[in-house]
């Protein structure tokens, strides 16, 4: 029932060796007026045949995943996973393994971190990576932290607009009593930053420039002339990328950027409904002794052999305690892993296809529902996603709920977190989206006649 | 012979091919894309055949220690077994490819699952209202603290301080430290217990809370526990639970109902999913009704025969994760708690407590407990008796454990033993492991005495010896670098 | 333990060498030794003004850090930099290549409040007896 191996003989003998007469009595200090009375009030347990089937019950209750073209991204792209990535992730070796504390027998681990932290520098083009974080918003915190650490004397902190709004709000959530202030640079006409409007805002008080790039509307910023602007203020500029569009975008490295922060899922990870996730963090050479989290470091054993091993731990809360750079204990040991085996299993050929693939048929959507009658807000540079305005006559009219009856996820409304965005919906298009389920989704919207109302469009 | 770094195995060209040919040219697509936003730098991503791939991974695996391998004690980790049957139900496909913007009608499965986890996690705990969304332990005190900070601010109260005992595990007074407010430790007395009396001293007005473990980091309950709650919440502070030592707990006691006002879980020791050589974990943590109002939002909630988010929230402290938790992590929890119930859960806190003294009954006389008492679910022993006579450590004795084909306990901590040795069997090893366990500890009790540079050199039979970890902290090496004539070079002193 | 006769001492373990306004400062013999190999010093910035008893920078050896307190107040002249690259000379030779920033004294009388090498040397033989 609960993996316990005893049996009522071993339970009895090894009560005698403690000299207790049974389990209750190693329960007596506890002050008898604080225990718990009866049984927990939890469903009857089942076995594991049925675990299994309520389980299978309520995943199949997630119709969205059964059978639907997903057009979804804000954040969480389903791209194709190699098989040998969770054959990987599914060894024991790993999976059950704790934090690497005890180096001579977690090589494995500590290697894999090490070339994870590698993988992700030369993606990047930065050269000090560390071994994850919990997520993007996080990782975007951690930045953010580190960045107003080394800006002593400097408060504010500019956020564009265009940076993912949970990511925002997440920053709010985890700064509120940092005594740094958040100040939103708005979005420019065409949805990315206006160039001016960035530098009439950055000033002397300005810590950091916080920039996504592609940003939350897929569009991609001008990053190399961000980060002149904010350096030349005397700022830091922290850019938010995303990894598989670095196969073929330019890199934080390139654009300058003294930290780089990103989320790491779509290598190697399902979306599986937003968790868990991977917080990809990197910054330059001078933030080495500031940086969050955990570091895989190269070096020798007694013999002179090669090995690896945790490096950097005086950063780290277990010893620092209250001085550390950050409370985090953790990095995503698993979910780095599987990143790390989908770059090496995809490789420099694997990800720069992976990123034309997705672009090119991003692009073949977006020409095909604009030639059905779909308008586009912003016009500039994007990749793998883009803002969508569908005829209004056919929202009305029901268009959204029958491209759903009809299999597919449309993209993702946007005027909740930007009401002047009311009516479009961010729709994203990875490799796995065939051709022909693009024509279909164009298709359909080209067709859609309301039915109660007898409109039709050609 | 080191095992080489993946860069090491490229072959160019070679990578299996696991996606078609864009139907294009690329100059096309990367027409899309303005030449100033175009990638220059190279993209020296390793191109490795798969085979070989497949036996670097093999051969990386041969090198861990691992749950599956052999016993993996570690103090306040709780390195249970992590049940295979929640390895196949995280990955069913309703879950792993499920969006997490999906329309809630397409999916109600998972809202059900996370309300229901929710639920459950209220029955076990006592507490009023869970948040999911945590990532890890550490996540957890984050969110729980921060929660406390709201509630004062609403109420216009400045109260700048928590306190902590001084065994707290490190991450506490990090997270205090976070949100601006000032940790302030309180001592504990000779029974290994937090000090009532200097308790009373520090707690006043403006303390915003205390923070506990339960049991304490050296396996002990605070057996004046309804005390300490009278001394906090009588200066209007909150008590939080720091809830890694939840496995002692099960159905013996709700720290809802005994007055902690604010807790985290951690799925990733108490509920069985797996610690993934350093995460991913979650932190679920849980309220009574007053600090409700600010949990993290959106929340998974019935809306009569259905699910819904509620993003109605007006006094949230916002998101901490990006979307909603660690889901495929709360997957694995649900099930655990599904097939365990009631008295499962209790069955694990009775066997996790009997475990623990077992294995201290079997090597107290070497190994002192400082504390004489009944220990937990784990329990802290001193090796410090072998560092005076004999100059060996708590560390050199863990290391040489290694050999033994074990994992070492948990060293150095907490704090306030000399040379610690935190030791918890969980309650899923045989008392044959426990034995084989002891013996080792006794027999390299007896090696010190014997030989103990043997120990002190330790580990010798691992895949490589000790490591150099100030070499490692002097010249930090942490990304492969190709050297001029193409291969990589260890850093030399 | 070595413990120089031509020094002054604190009871943090650090050692101050005075030449007319200007004072050197480190950590003892018997400090590195306990601390084991140091991988990297934190200084205070060159130019602040630092004050007696108060933590000026860290010292971080691979397990612990420790705090680095200025043993007398004043302005920080003079930091010693080789020791980013080689903090192994706080533990090869503390007094010497190991030594860590230069104060220049602000108040003469902060000297009186110092540990001569007999007082020191007291001080650790009653460490280790208790």
């Amino acid at each position: 029932m609960s993996y316990v191996p005893h049996t009522d003989r071993d339970r009895e003998e090894m009560l005698r060796s403690i000299g207790a007469s049974s389990v209750e009595d190693l329960l007596r200090e506890i002050p008898p007026s604080i225990r718990f009375g009866g049984a927990l009030p939890l469903p009857r347990p089942l076995s594991q045949q049925e675990t299994e089937e309520e389980l299978a019950r309520l995943a199949g209750l997630c119709r969205g995943a059964h059978g639907f073209d997903s057009y979804l991204g804000g954040g969480s792209y389903d791209h194709y996973v190699p098989a040998l990535v969770g054959a990987t992730t599914s060894r024991p070796e790993f999976y059950t393994a704790y934090t690497p504390y005890q180096a001579e027998v977690s090589q494995g681990t500590l290697q894999a971190i090490f070339e994870f932290q590698s993988l992700i520098a030369r993606l990047t083009a930065m050269p000090i990576v560390n071994a994850s974080l919990y997520d993007g918003a996080t990782a975007l915190v951690e930045g953010v932290w580190m960045a107003s650490g080394e800006k002593v004397g400097r408060s504010e902190v500019l956020v564009a607009r265009s940076v993912h709004p949970r990511y925002r709000a997440a920053l709010c959530a985890h700064l509120a009593v940092s005594g740094l202030r958040l100040r939103e640079l708005p979005a420019g006409e065409g949805g990315d930053i206006d160039l001016s409007m960035l530098k009439e805002s950055v000033s002397s008080e300005t810590a950091v420039v916080v920039v996504q790039s592609p940003n939350f509307f897929g569009l991609l910023e001008k990053t190399g002339e961000i980060g002149e602007i904010a350096h030349a203020a005397g700022a830091l500029f922290l850019q938010i990328f995303e990894p598989v569009s670095l196969a073929i975008l330019a890199t934080p490295g390139e654009a300058g950027a003294d930290i780089a922060v990103g989320e790491g899922a779509a290598l190697g990870s399902r979306p599986s409904f937003g968790g868990p996730l991977l917080g990809l963090f990197a910054a330059r050479e001078a933030f080495l002794r500031r940086m969050p989290g955990r570091l895989s470091g190269m070096t020798e054993d007694a013999l002179g052999e090669r090995a690896f091993t945790l490096t950097l731990q005086t950063r780290e809360q277990h010893i620092r305690r209250d001085k550390a750079t950050s409370n985090i204990c953790t990095n995503q040991g698993l979910v780095a892993l599987a990143a790390a085996v989908h770059l090496a299993a995809m490789g420099r050929v694997g990800l720069r296809r992976a990123a034309l693939l997705t672009q090119e048929r991003a692009l073949l959507l977006r020409r095909l529902l604009g030639e059905g009658g779909a308008r586009f807000p912003f016009a500039g540079p994007f990749f793998r996603e883009f803002v969508v305005r569908f005829p209004e006559e056919a929202v009305r009219a029901g268009l959204v709920d029958h491209l759903q009856s009809k299999g597919i996820l449309p993209g993702i409304p946007l005027e909740g977190a930007y009401p002047e965005l009311g009516g479009c919906r961010l729709v994203a298009v990875t490799e796995r989206r065939s051709p022909e389920s693009i024509r279909r989704f164009a298709d359909l919207v080209r067709g859609f006649r309301g039915a109660e109302r007898g409109v039709r469009y050609a | 012979m080191p095992n080489p770094v993946i860069f090491e195995l490229h072959k160019q060209g070679r990578s299996a091919e696991h996606l078609p040919l864009p139907a294009g040219p690329e100059s096309e697509i990367l027409a899309s894309i303005p030449e100033r936003m175009r990638r220059r730098a190279p993209l020296p991503l390793p191109e490795v055949p798969e085979l070989e791939l497949a036996r670097h991974y093999e051969r990386l695996a041969r090198m861990n220690h691992h749950v599956e391998k052999d016993v993996y004690p570690l103090g306040s980790c709780t390195m249970k077994y992590n049940p295979k049957l929640h390895e196949k139900v995280a990955s069913l496909p309703g879950f792993a490819a499920l969006h997490p913007m999906t329309p809630e009608e397409l999916s109600q499965g998972a809202l059900e699952l996370l309300v229901s986890l929710e639920e459950a996690l209220k029955a076990i705990t006592g507490m009023d209202a869970f948040t999911l969304q945590p990532s890890a332990g550490a996540h957890g005190e984050f969110t729980g603290l921060s929660l406390v900070e709201a509630y004062y601010r609403r109420k216009g109260e400045t109260r700048p301080k928590v306190v902590l005992p001084d065994s707290a595990h490190g991450t506490n007074p990090a997270s205090v430290r976070r949100l601006g407010l000032v940790p302030v430790e309180v001592k504990s007395d000779e029974r290994g217990e937090v000090s009532l009396e200097a308790l009373e001293r520090i707690v006043d007005g403006s303390t915003a809370a205390l923070m506990l473990t339960l049991p304490n980091t050296l396996g002990l309950f605070e057996s004046r526990l309804p005390r300490i709650v009278e001394i906090v919440h009588g200066a209007g502070a909150q008590i939080y639970l720091d809830g890694a030592n939840l496995n002692a707990l099960l159905g013996i006691v709700r720290p809802g109902d005994v007055g902690f006002d604010v807790m985290h879980t951690n799925l990733h020791k108490t509920f069985s999913t797996p610690h993934g050589g350093g995460g991913p974990g979650a932190g679920p943590v849980g309220v009574k009704e007053h600090l409700r109002p600010f949990l993290p939002t959106p929340r998974a909630v019935r809306s009569g025969d259905r699910f819904a988010w509620d993003h109605d929230c007006p006094d949230s402290i916002g998101p901490v994760h990006s979307w909603y938790g660690n889901f495929a992590i709360l997957v694995r929890a649900y099930a655990y708690i599904r097939h365990l119930g009631a008295p499962g859960l209790r069955e694990v806190t009775e066997n996790a407590i009997l475990n623990a003294n077992y294995l201290r009954s079997l090597i107290e006389k070497e190994y002192p407990i400082p504390y004489r008492r009944i220990a937990m679910h784990e329990f802290v022993a001193s090796a410090s008796r072998f560092f005076k006579d004999s100059n060996v450590r708590a560390m050199d004795i863990g290391k040489r454990l290694l050999d033994f084909g074990f994992y070492a306990p948990t060293i150095s901590f907490p704090l306030i033993v000399k040379e610690a040795l935190m030791i918890e069997p969980t309650e899923t090893e045989t008392r044959e492991s426990i034995e084989r366990y002891a013996e080792a500890m006794l027999r390299i009790a007896r090696e010190i005495e014997e030989d103990p540079e043997r120990v002190r050199s330790a580990p010798h039979e691992t895949p490589v010896r000790r490591v150099n970890e100030s070499l490692a902290s002097r010249r930090p090496r942490l990304a492969w670098e190709e050297t001029a004539d193409g291969g990589g070079e260890p850093p030399r002193d | 333990m070595n413990v120089p006769e031509d020094l002054k001492y604190t009871r943090e373990h650090e050692w101050v060498l005075v030449e007319g306004k200007e004072a050197t400062i480190g950590i003892t013999d018997y400090a590195q030794s306990e601390l084991g190999d140091v991988v990297y010093v934190e200084f205070p910035p060159v130019g602040e003004t630092v004050r007696a008893g108060e933590p000026a920078g860290t010292i971080e050896a691979v397990k612990t850090v420790a705090d680095l307190f200025a043993p007398l107040s004043g302005e920080v002249i003079e930091v010693n930099e080789t020791l980013a690259d080689e903090p192994e000379r706080v533990n090869r030779d503390p007094y010497g290549e190991g030594w860590m920033f230069k104060v220049r004294v602000e108040d003469a009388a902060d000297l009186d409040d110092l540990l001569g090498a007999a007082g020191y040397r007291k001080l650790l033989e009653d460490a280790h007896g208790s």
